[in-house]
């Protein structure tokens, strides 16, 4: 039986995680290549690494550092931030990532999506998706880390950059993001419905039955989270045993 | 004179980045004392290997388009599986053993393992396609370079083709996703996995480590 993915995701600045890990065994909590392998070790099903302000100029930092982690960490990697062409996924592709992930490029166009897929396979193609609540029911796509409102509706834009072969979402309810109150559900399950590929739900956890409810009550095939293994509040081990006893099929080490 | 180092290639089509895999195979043979691991696209280089790993990402047309524009490089590969060198595919390196491909158009595969290619159908509609994450494997064969791998076992998967072969016993290992999905297939000195060893932690370490010492 397929198993559900707990995903950590490291936010990278200029080559350097943002919030600092807090693992005892880290000789350098702010190295994203040191918090990947101790998220490798620790049985992490895949890994995320965000670079949150992808410039020109600090493309290679990012490079540098998938290639590192891929020559250590033998696990699917997914990276993102600033991706904006095929040619911007293929440089990523050979850097070493297994996955890349498009964000605001494929709100402006959705084609790129559809381009990258048939270049690359739909298989290592993700689509980031911001959304926010706008009405009961009703949730907007947002660009600029929450800040700027489209006008577009998440879920038909979901089903758009799916049927342009997105192989992934990777949503992100910006409400929730930060606030450590649960996942967006309704958006969750909105958008897992509506699609035929995975999804990944991100945004908003604070407690691990945050992440039993992505599943059981958002659908999500993958949930995604950051502050609460960084922090050292929880270890991925014991997120997978709760998840686990709550009915939901984990890899468990 | 002292004997030759033993050389295993990862065969370079530009279909996808091999630098977790060379990683992952160098890391082992170290291990194994399995002499040298090298990426390359030359023919001359893979008809001096004493081991050929074809790896494969994307679509399989384009794969095989792909590995037939180098040229002399597929024929290179033939010769060295006709003189009983041990080959691995991996995931769309594995499809391309079959006889045929049926992503987007009828693709002719290598035919050295009878079967096709064709689209995941889980018989639950609410399965999501592709079939992508950690799935337990059942091993439905021994085999020697499955030593140390059980049913049970978690492998990473990411496809949403897979091959049905032609003959039960070419089957070596299966997942199931409302049904069954290949994950090994394998004859004489072929393999091939539809997952990923070098993503697959320490399950893809041992399975690469038996590879580099198997002598079929």
């Amino acid at each position: 039986m397929l198993k559900t993915r707990l995903i950590p995701c490291l936010d990278v600045a200029d080559g350097r995680v943002v919030k600092g890990v807090n693992f005892v065994d880290l000789r350098d909590a702010g190295d994203p290549v040191e918090a990947a392998r101790a998220y490798d070790a620790a049985g992490a099903d895949e890994l995320c690494f965000l670079d949150i302000h992808a410039t020109h100029e600090n493309r290679g930092t990012m490079f540098d550092l998938v290639t590192r982690t891929a020559e250590q960490c033998f696990m699917p990697l997914t990276v993102g931030g600033g991706v904006r062409t095929p040619e911007d996924v293929r440089a990523l592709l050979l850097a070493g990532a297994d996955k890349v992930s498009f964000n605001s490029a494929a709100v402006a166009d959705p084609d790129v999506v559809a381009r990258s897929a048939d270049r690359f396979g739909s298989q290592c193609i993700v689509v980031a998706i911001d959304a926010k609540t706008v009405a009961p029911g009703k949730w907007e796509i947002f660009t600029h880390g929450g800040r700027k409102a489209t006008g577009i509706d998440a879920v038909d834009f979901a089903r758009l950059v799916a049927a342009k072969g997105a192989g992934e979402i990777l949503l992100t309810s910006m409400d929730r993001d930060g606030t450590k109150g649960g996942y967006n559900l309704p958006l969750t399950r909105a958008i897992s419905d509506a699609v035929p590929v995975p999804v990944i739900a991100s945004g908003g956890v604070g407690t691990l039955d945050h992440l039993v409810e992505g599943v059981t009550k958002g659908g999500a095939s993958a949930v995604l989270a950051a502050s609460i293994f960084h922090f050292g509040e929880f270890t991925i081990a014991e997120a997978k045993a709760h998840m686990a006893a709550a009915g939901i099929p984990m890899r468990l080490a | 004179m002292a004997p030759r180092t033993p050389l295993t290639v990862l065969v370079d089509y530009d279909s996808g980045n091999l630098h977790s895999a060379e990683k992952a195979f160098q890391r082992m043979a170290a291990e194994t004392g399995a002499g040298e691991v090298l990426v390359t696209s030359d023919p001359a280089m893979v008809a001096r290997a004493d081991r050929i790993v074809l790896p494969g990402d994307g679509a399989f047309p384009a794969c095989r388009r792909a590995l037939g524009s180098y040229g002399g490089l597929f024929e290179a590969i033939s010769e060295g599986v006709s003189a009983g060198k041990p080959f691995l595919g991996i995931c769309v390196g594995m499809q391309m053993l079959a006889t045929w491909g049926r992503e987007y158009e009828d693709t002719a595969g290598f035919g050295w393992i009878g079967g096709e290619v064709v689209r995941i159908t889980p018989a639950d509609p609410k399965l999501k396609v592709p079939h992508m994450g950690w799935n337990d494997l059942v091993i439905d064969r021994p085999h020697p370079v499955l030593e140390g791998i059980a049913t049970g076992d978690h492998a990473y998967f990411v496809h949403s083709y897979h091959f049905r072969v032609a003959d039960p016993a070419h089957l070596l290992a299966h997942a199931d996703y409302a049904g069954p999905i290949t994950a090994i297939v394998g004859r004489d000195n072929i393999i091939g996995t539809q997952f990923h060893p070098e993503k697959s932690q320490a399950l893809g370490l041992r399975l690469i480590a038996n590879f580099l010492t198997w002598t079929p």
